[in-house]
């Protein structure tokens, strides 16, 4: 019989292998789920990963991963703070609408006066639009201990509809000829998130997701406050003993992610999407938890990470136009993918014994 | 607006239908935190529920196998967090965040062809002449079979709990998995069980839905219902029959709001819209005081070390 | 003895990963007969009884039960079989009642109404007095354990293990204890009574095995034979009892004024009202039943927990308002009982365990950046002075055994010259020679000028290190009294004597 038994100490090795691991096994499992669909699995997994990054048209899906992959990394990274001290903002969709809409707002409300100042303005709103409704779960955590999943849940609906009012009425193109959405900011140059060198796909977004990356870097390996967040998720009561003040933490932690995925919405607004609409928003505040996890709650991981579920974005775009291969087999591809990692993670606390079995 | 379109007999009906899936989800899940196991994948297992019920009865045109076949995919699903996290103690939160993740891509993917189409209809329960007491007639005794059966498990489930040993001994795995086990009882298959009778739970709230309240099948449908269930677990300290209240309340709420829609008060539909939502929310504040109805071992795995 | 053996263990083995738990262990129990399981910490006793009660199968060697084979397959049948087994750490469900409690561990049941009967008879037989209907969590340590007593006697057991009882009672709540042991015994049931108090076992136990790393050396007459005689026979060489001079303590260092305060978990236990000075140079042993205020107390000492303005104050400065860190500045440091999550992160390294208390005082943070190289250096000095047995500072706590990461988690603080060093249970689950090796340092601590406040369950302990001594009952603390010269007896009172136990005369 084959029994677990906990390892003395956590495996460095399987904690990076895990993920890799995963994606074999989702390529592999997600490869028959193509076929079950009637594609052929290969060609299905070439198309998603392959084609992208290597195939004729590589040159126009290249930069598309940096404009996919930027808003998941950053939301990921500020997502990470925060689990990694077991705290769960799982509202990052909302906040990155909020970001989006504030950010947005600020843009059109000068409009059509060019300024220089005006994009800098709008990051800066973007990022408090997140910040203040990440500060609504975390305040009640704090305040009243209420249950933070469940709050910042039921924000993205709120603020899915808050999307919807603003898009039919407050921020309507008034040129619009009566089409529901905003300005398309990307025709106002002081408001466009423009890219930095054409064709490349780098607008600010991608730059401030990497300056996030290596920020979370050094918060986490040198810093005390970074520390105090692995501590407290690694051991509350052993980190409330050596002094961390635990409304800081959920402060800080869902402050952070809510300025972040904030800000990625803004970005987006401003430049990939152009516009406010009802439907702007594409769940990458759901998908950037798969991210978080996948690149281990880890910034390099998490960077790694946020470039393959761009890929699988890209791809299964490609998959869906050239094979006709449904959008959803997608999500249940990115689905797996954190199945795959959460059971094969249990190797890195874990080692299989064969060998008599105990009374259990 | 013009209030007196809404028709307070149809409106109390019409909650009891709203309250449904709500209390089937919820009381699923205050099994399985009942036994020491949070599963925030309740949307996910809905949702599979609603396509799995839907393309049931749309095949074979029965809803009640529809129904049954619901039960089934919501238990299935269920089985996958079971594996994660009762075989390869995966966190519990991660988990049931990606039951749900998953669980919305995959409904979406089977219900790929069933988009625009209407589902058999479910007959209601012949009461004879009950049916015509006045006022009562059509608030009680005018429902499907499936509404009655949701009340009855809130009743089975409550006696349970309090006069059955099986209760007894769930309730025990849930205070501390360790004396559980120290006295031989077996923790992973008790948990595996609830969380099974979880998932064919959700299963059937979220046929419910496809089936009978809406009644047809959209990418989503749910729309957080199984977020407000797990809300709704905390509102009822973990108690059965203040569950039930709680489901009433919620279903009236969005019964309320569904009918100020039509009835086009001056609120923008939006607005009217998020709140289910934000009274989910103010309702955790108020009742977030009192958490020592949480079972002691919520959210923790177990492995038997010795 | 000529009756067929309750229990006859032969050769029984069980190994682990790295470590042979129990090596070839044979003994025979007769009815009736108190049998004592003796042995240090490791030794052994735990798995051994584990096996007889069916939560562990050993690799090889046999059980008899009346001279049939018994092998049980889980603890059900272990329990149909007639053994009863009385938990070291409690296998009671804290929002159960008592009478849901005591259905669970047995098989069949009768309705609770009946049971609640049964539980009132039987407790009146016996001398322990319980009520059915009370929530287990309210109960003190004491009632916990009889209701773990009472369980096992509503089966009828032959066989009665029992696993270290007495280290939750009171000296009076003992004495009843053997009583009712006795009377057990009289009526026939055989006991299988793990400890390692000596006189204890002196007193109840009619014959005795001792076990060492898992292997039996020696089996004796308790009565017959010295205290000293079985220590070594466990111990395995001749123990050095710590050393200390005399001195005259120095200024007041640590003044508590009324201190109060509420318990932060359900079932705790608040402060009530706790008034008392140590000084400088001076050792305050305080003793008490586990649950009646330590953990609460460390936590008000530590900052984890805030309290009112002039409760505590350190030299003449009101610090409860403070939190941990800024305690830590001043040179209020405290060890809390639970390594593995509270004193320590189990999952992290040493170096970085060394960081959680010692940012402060050793200089580890600057500008809110960490400076691990010095935080790895601090990790070797402790395992250095403390000779923790680890390959090294990267090694994660939960590694370590219980003595090791003890004597790093005291060491730790130790090292960081504290004024105030307030330990609770510093020598919990850890062998003889670890223990001594902590007790001479917290000695030299106080003989360095440093004021301490040592908690612990283990009355000799306290006895041996305290210069004066004081006991927490219901979260209040009784009038410190030099330690020298306490008999068993005041020590008993000041514990609160006999919990709930004034109604019961056997």
């Amino acid at each position: 019989m084959i029994r677990l038994e906990k390892r003395p100490q956590a495996s460095q090795a399987f904690s990076w292998a895990a993920p890799l691991l995963a994606v074999i096994a989702t390529m592999f499992f997600g490869g028959l789920l193509f076929a079950v669909l009637g594609k052929d699995p290969i060609t299905s997994i070439m198309t998603i990963f392959w084609e992208p990054l290597f195939g004729d048209f590589a040159f126009y899906y290249r930069p598309q991963l940096l404009i996919k992959g930027a808003p998941l990394v950053l939301i990921a990274i500020g997502l990470s703070l925060g689990f990694k001290a077991g705290i769960w903002n799982i509202g990052a969709e909302g906040q990155y609408i909020m970001g989006a809409i504030f950010g947005a707002a600020t843009g059109l409300a000068f409009y059509p006066t060019e300024s220089f100042l005006i994009f800098p303005l709008m990051v800066l709103s973007g990022a408090l639009g997140g910040l203040l409704w990440a500060m609504i779960p975390a305040i009640l955590k704090v305040k009243f201990g209420t249950n933070e999943i469940l709050v910042s849940l039921m924000l993205v609906y709120v603020a899915e509809q808050f999307l919807a009012s603003m898009a039919l009425g407050l921020l309507k193109n008034p040129e619009g000829f009566g089409f529901p959405g905003s300005r398309n900011l990307q025709q106002y140059a002081s408001a466009h998130n423009a890219e930095l060198i054409a064709g490349s796909g780098m607008h600010w977004g991608v730059v401030a997701a990497l300056i996030a990356v290596i920020f979370a870097y050094v918060l986490l390996a040198r810093h005390q406050l970074g520390f105090a967040i692995r501590v407290t998720g690694e051991a509350p009561r052993a980190a409330k003993f050596s002094g961390v003040n635990p409304t800081r933490l959920v402060l800080f932690c869902m402050g952070m992610s809510g300025l972040l995925a904030g800000l990625a919405g803004m970005f987006e607004v401003a430049g990939p999407a152009g516009q406010i609409t009802i439907d702007f928003n594409v769940g990458y505040g759901f998908t950037a938890i798969i991210v978080a996890f996948l690149g281990r709650l880890h910034p390099i991981g998490i960077l790694l990470a946020g470039c393959l579920m761009a890929l699988t974005y890209i791809g299964g775009d490609i998959a869906q136009s050239q094979l006709g291969l449904p959008a959803a087999a997608i999500q249940v591809f990115q689905g797996m993918l954190l199945f795959y990692l959460l059971a094969f993670d249990l190797f890195t606390n874990y080692r299989l014994r064969v060998g008599r079995t105990e009374v259990a | 607006m013009d209030l007196s379109a809404i028709n307070p007999l149809l409106f109390v009906a019409g909650f009891l239908v709203a309250a449904t899936p709500l209390i089937f989800a919820a009381l699923g899940e205050l099994v399985v935190e009942k036994s020491g196991v949070l599963n925030l994948g309740v949307e996910g297992m809905m949702i599979i529920g609603a396509i799995c019920g839907f393309a049931t009865a749309v095949e074979t045109g029965s809803p009640l196998l529809g129904f049954a076949a619901a039960a089934v995919g919501g238990a299935a699903l269920s089985l996958l967090f079971a594996f994660l996290t009762q075989i390869t103690l995966a966190n519990q939160v991660a988990s049931g965040l990606a039951l749900t993740l998953f669980g919305l891509g995959f409904s979406a993917l089977l219900g790929q062809s069933y988009v625009g189409v209407k589902p058999p209809r479910l007959a209601e329960v012949n009461f004879g002449p009950l049916h015509d007491i006045p006022v009562l007639g059509p608030i009680l005794f005018s429902h499907d079979i499936i509404l009655y059966l949701g009340f009855a498990m809130v009743v089975a489930v409550w006696a349970m709990l309090k006069f059955t040993r099986a209760g007894l001994i769930l309730r025990a795995v849930g205070e501390s998995h360790d004396a559980a086990h120290a006295l031989g009882y077996k923790v992973v298959r008790i948990r595996t069980l609830a969380i099974m009778f979880g998932g064919a739970c959700a299963g059937l709230g979220g046929a419910y839905i496809s089936l009978i309240r809406v009644p047809q099948w959209t990418e989503g449908m749910t729309a957080g219902v199984g977020w407000i269930a797990l809300a709704l677990v905390v509102f009822a300290s973990w108690k059965p029959w203040r569950l039930l209240l709680g489901a009433y309340l919620f279903g009236g709420i969005t019964q309320l709001q569904l009918n100020l829609q039509g009835a086009g008060v001056a609120i923008p539909v939006e607005y009217l819209a998020m709140s289910p939502y934000i009274i989910t929310i103010l309702v955790l504040v108020v009742l977030s005081a009192d958490k020592s109805a949480a079972p002691a071992s919520l959210g923790r795995n177990f492995h038997a070390s010795s | 003895m000529t009756q067929t053996p309750i229990l006859a263990l032969r050769g029984l083995t069980k190994a682990y990963p790295g470590v042979v738990a129990n090596d070839d262990v044979s003994l025979t129990i007769a009815p009736g007969e108190v049998h004592a399981l003796l042995g240090e910490n490791g030794a052994g006793k735990s798995t051994l009884v584990k096996m007889i009660y069916g939560l562990v199968k050993p690799d090889s060697g046999t059980m008899h039960m009346h001279g049939a084979a018994f092998a049980p397959q889980e603890p059900r049948s272990a329990r149909a079989a007639g053994v009863g087994m009385v938990f070291q750490h409690f296998s009671l469900f804290d929002a159960l009642s008592v009478a849901e409690n005591i259905a669970l561990g047995m098989e069949n049941a009768p309705k609770l109404g009946a049971l609640s009967r049964k539980i009132t008879e039987v407790s009146e037989a016996y001398g322990l007095p319980l009520s059915p209907d009370r929530i287990v969590g309210d109960l003190s340590a004491g009632e916990r354990q009889r209701v773990e007593i009472i369980r096992c006697l509503l089966q009828d057991p032959k066989l009665l293990i029992m696993d270290e009882p007495t280290s939750v009672l009171t000296p009076q709540e003992v004495e009843i204890l053997f009583k009712t042991l006795r009377k057990l015994s009289a009526e026939g049931t055989a006991i299988l009574y793990i400890s390692h108090k000596l006189e204890e076992i002196r007193s109840l136990c009619d014959s005795a095995t001792i076990l060492r790393l898992g292997k039996v050396v020696g089996h004796c007459t308790p009565s017959e034979t010295s205290a000293r005689d079985m220590a070594e026979m466990m111990v395995g060489s001749t123990l050095k009892t710590p050393m200390r001079a005399g001195k005259t303590p120095g200024a007041v260092l640590l003044d508590l004024q009324r201190l109060s305060a509420k318990s932060p978990s359900a079932f705790g236990m608040p402060l009530r009202e706790i008034t008392v000075q140590v000084r400088a140079g001076e050792v305050l042993g305080i003793g008490g039943v586990a649950g009646n205020g330590q953990d609460e107390l460390l936590a008000a000492l530590s900052g984890e927990q805030l309290s009112g303005a002039g409760m505590i104050r350190f030299k003449d400065r009101d610090v409860g308002q403070l939190g941990p860190t800024a305690r830590r500045g001043l040179g209020i440091l405290t060890a809390p009982e639970e390594r593995l999550g509270h004193a320590a992160a189990p999952d992290m390294t040493l170096t970085e365990n060394a960081m959680l208390t010692g940012a402060v005082r050793e200089n580890l943070v600057r500008g809110g950046m960490l400076n691990w190289p010095a935080a790895r250096r601090f990790a070797e000095r402790i395992i250095n002075d403390f000779d923790v047995r680890t390959p090294g500072p990267g090694n994660a706590a939960r590694a370590l055994s219980g003595g090791n990461l003890q004597k790093f988690v005291i060491g730790r603080e130790v090292l960081q010259r504290p004024e105030v060093l307030v330990v609770n249970q510093p020598t919990w689950g850890v062998d003889a020679s670890a223990a001594a090796s902590i007790r001479q340092a917290l000695l030299d601590l106080a003989e360095g000028g440093a004021a301490l406040i040592v908690i612990s369950q283990d009355l000799d302990e306290l006895m041996e290190i305290s210069d004066r001594f004081a006991a927490l009952n219901e979260g209040r603390l009784s009038e410190p009294r030099p330690a020298q010269g306490l008999t068993v007896d005041e020590i008993g009172l000041m514990m609160g004597g006999a919990h709930g136990m004034e109604v019961a005369h056997v």
